[in-house]
């Protein structure tokens, strides 16, 4: 049975790693393996969607509405724009930041308010944690994404140590002990 | 090894391997990382060219000489390397050449969503299309043979989903062809008429060798040929290629009988007939045009397609479903309606400086391609035209021609560094030369910015980031006749809007360089993010109209995101109370 993680945020959060660090770590752990991203013009600052899925064979490279066993989100707004993707007993990972798209900006809308508990109105398991100040704590605010990964791997039964050796060798070596830490914040007490 | 690979780089790591040594290419969306990648082996000689119809004749005169030899291009891109193209499926190759086509169904990052398969019938040029980076690793070294046994230039045909999505691939080493030596042959690539009309009937002939060998490559898995035929249930036969394959997969697995097509064009008609044959509905799904479609109709074969499927967009597994009349999950969206999140120009971006300044005069914009085109939305909405690669320093031209004073003193080109080398310079020529009162602004902030910061002849790297030849804007404007060449600082809200005016005023045409290096360039330092006072701002909104993402007004105050400020001080020059500044 295919398995389908989506990761959602705002252009330029870092979501890249976190794909290739799920990717590299799901390989390892024998699955069939495929990844989709979207490069270019949606990068700037855009709403960006990666697909991350695995199984024994997996076919198409993208999750469609309906199909995501989970929904990582670096974005509040961003989790909430792709509720519709997710499977009924599918699970949302979000970190509660706030990024003002530029309609909120420039004033002609504002930000929508209680999305988290909105999407739980809709019986959509939410976990939702400040994955920024977990990230700052752990030495840079651009660790988010190892943060949300700690967090996901709540989920799966790999053990942490898997996720850890996979975040050693997808990282620079420099900033491993930063992302071993956000690992760990973003994971929390077992 | 086994590997997870970008379809791009699985692509590039075929090309090492089957021994490629020259590849040129100019970078577009989805097509960047086969180069980028191809770039990283020592073993090959990897360069930017300035446009992908030079890339595509620096290929072939590779070829010519003796080496394996590749371009890499955007579907758009094609259209400006087809001169060379059509013509050298006439000459045919010395070593193999391949070329790879990227189409951008859905427009992810481009400005249609032309369908290149076209290209192969239009050039007779034979194309592969991949469905994962497994077959774009194994077509990239097939293409060579295939190049060399049928003397043709080939086609690989990627897409989005096939160029920018990961999936196991097992590597190996790098074979070194045959020797090629070069041999003059004047009959077979001096292509003026009379050798032109003998090479035509062996275009002609290649083509119907082709055929048949797509023919004898059709069978099952097995064997593992080009084109796969996988039987399931008769009630429905599939032919298929590229992701749209995955999608069929996905929906029916074993359930239907699929031809799967690695080859698609020309196609193995007699393969095709046959499978036709054993099933009692025949579907084709193919993204875009009825391309596979229209030449099983013209097989006299009944067969549907365009009739249910869209000529628009993507496709996905739960489109293909629902379409066939099959049940797709269910899902609920959030109820209410969510702000809209557009791509926009990057706080600090050095673009927003000259675009405020352009919508301040309320200019007419004759547009080009780059992240610079984000210009044309909200709040500058500064920008009223974009066409192709080029297209702003020629319609300008056409558009005061046309006008005369009445757009002169307030129309503008802008174009950047990297689309100004590709194809405004002769735009450019053609002002100087056939003299209109023109403004055009190159808007040079040394890179390729929206394809992920290539280098390009402004720059003064290489593709390796090595130092190389540097072509001076200034220089090569004057060279070319125009005696108005003005550099500002677009940071510099008041200096950009004097020379603007003056060169608008100006009777002669001019060329305004607004030069600051893309604010993602690692080189480049930037300054503690800005402050707001509280007490000083009024809430005016004045700096709103920069639409800057670190920008934001809450409680009738001005709000700056420290993450997202790189202290550029474009707003500080807005604000009338002082209210925005440095940390003092």
């Amino acid at each position: 049975m295919t398995k389908n993680i989506m990761i959602v945020g705002v252009g330029g959060q870092g979501s890249l790693l976190a794909s290739k660090l799920l990717g590299h770590l799901l390989l390892s752990e024998g699955y069939d393996v495929k990844v989709s991203e979207v490069h270019g013009m949606s990068q700037r600052g855009g709403s960006v969607v990666t697909y991350v899925r695995f199984g024994e064979k997996v076919y198409s490279p993208i999750i469609d509405q309906g199909e995501a066993d989970f929904i990582v989100s670096f974005e509040k707004l961003e989790a909430a724009r792709y509720v519709s993707y997710l499977k009924p007993d599918g699970r949302i990972v979000t970190n509660t930041q706030e990024i003002d798209p530029i309609p909120v900006t420039t004033g002609q809308t504002s930000y929508p308010e209680d999305l988290v508990d909105k999407m739980r109105e809709m019986g959509i398991r939410v976990d939702a944690m400040d994955c920024l100040s977990l990230a700052n704590e752990a030495g840079s605010s651009k660790a988010v994404n190892i943060v949300l990964m700690g967090r996901l791997s709540r989920y799966f039964d790999i053990p942490a140590d898997k996720w850890r050796q996979a975040i050693r060798e997808c990282v620079p070596a420099k900033f491993t002990e930063l992302n071993l830490k956000a690992f760990e914040l973003g994971r929390g007490e077992d | 090894m086994k590997e997870l690979l970008l379809g791009n780089k699985a692509l590039a790591r075929g090309l090492y391997e089957a021994g490629c040594s020259v590849v040129s290419s100019y970078p577009g969306t989805p097509s960047t990382e086969v180069t980028e990648e191809a770039a990283k082996f020592k073993e090959i000689y990897c360069e930017w060219a300035p446009n992908e119809k030079v890339a595509m004749e620096v290929a072939f005169g590779a070829s010519l000489a003796g080496k394996r030899s590749f371009c890499g291009m955007k579907h758009v891109g094609m259209n400006v390397a087809a001169d060379p193209m059509f013509t050298a499926a006439y000459t045919g190759v010395n070593a193999g050449l391949v070329i790879c086509v990227a189409d951008d169904p859905g427009m992810h990052s481009s400005q249609n969503e032309q369908d290149s398969r076209h290209y192969a019938a239009a050039a007779k040029l034979p194309m592969l299309e991949p469905s994962d980076s497994a077959e774009a690793y194994e077509f990239a070294k097939l293409a060579y043979e295939i190049s060399e046994t049928f003397d043709t230039p080939v086609i690989i045909k990627m897409c989005t989903r096939v160029a920018h999505s990961q999936s196991v691939v097992e590597t190996g080493e790098r074979v070194l062809p045959q020797e090629k030596p070069y041999l003059k042959n004047i009959a077979k690539y001096v292509m003026m008429p009379g050798n032109a009309i003998r090479r035509h009937p062996v275009v002609e002939e290649r083509m119907r060798k082709l055929a048949a060998f797509a023919d004898e490559q059709t069978g099952e898995v097995s064997v593992c040929p080009l084109n796969r035929v996988e039987m399931g249930g008769t009630e429905l036969g599939i032919i298929t290629s590229s992701t749209c394959y995955q999608y069929v997969k996905e929906v029916f697995d074993k359930k239907a009988s699929i031809l799967k097509l690695g080859m698609v064009y020309p196609l193995p008609e007699q393969a095709i007939r046959d499978f036709a044959s054993k099933v009692e509905r025949l579907i084709v799904v193919e993204e875009l045009d009825p391309f596979i479609e229209n030449q099983c109709r013209a097989m006299g074969l009944a067969v549907t397609g365009k009739d249910i499927f869209p000529l628009e967009g993507e496709f996905s597994q739960n489109l293909i479903a629902e379409k066939l009349g099959l049940p797709v999950p269910a899902h609920e969206s959030l109820k209410e309606a969510l702000p809209a999140r557009p791509p926009a120009m990057c706080s600090g971006c050095p673009h927003r400086g000259l675009f405020y300044t352009l919508a301040k005069n309320k200019c007419t914009v004759l547009g080009d391609i780059g992240c610079y085109t984000l210009g044309a939305v909200a709040p500058f909405s500064a920008m009223d035209m974009t066409l192709c690669m080029g297209a702003s320093v020629s319609g300008l031209h056409g558009f005061n021609k046309a006008l005369g004073k009445e757009s002169e003193g307030k129309t503008v080109a802008v174009i950047g560094d990297s689309t100004f080398m590709h194809s405004g310079m002769t735009g450019l020529a053609n002002i100087a030369y056939n003299q209109s009162n023109s403004t055009v602004i190159i808007l040079d902030n040394s890179i390729t910015g929206m394809t992920g910061h290539q280098q390009n002849p402004t720059t003064g790297y290489n593709i390796k980031g090595e130092p190389a030849g540097k072509i001076d804007l200034e220089s090569l404007c004057r060279a070319m006749g125009i005696e108005r060449v003005r550099v500002v600082d677009p940071y510099d809200l008041a200096e950009c809007d004097r020379v603007l005016k003056e060169e608008l005023a100006a009777e002669e045409p001019s060329v305004i360089i607004s030069r600051r290096p893309c604010v993602l360039l690692k080189y480049v330092k930037t300054n503690p993010p800005l402050r707001v006072n509280g007490e000083k701002c009024v809430g005016c909104k004045s700096c709103m109209r920069l639409g800057c993402p670190a920008l934001t007004v809450k409680n009738k105050r001005a709000v700056i995101d420290a993450t997202l400020c790189v202290g550029c001080g474009v707003c500080e020059q807005l604000c009338k109370f002082g209210a925005l500044g440095g940390i003092q």
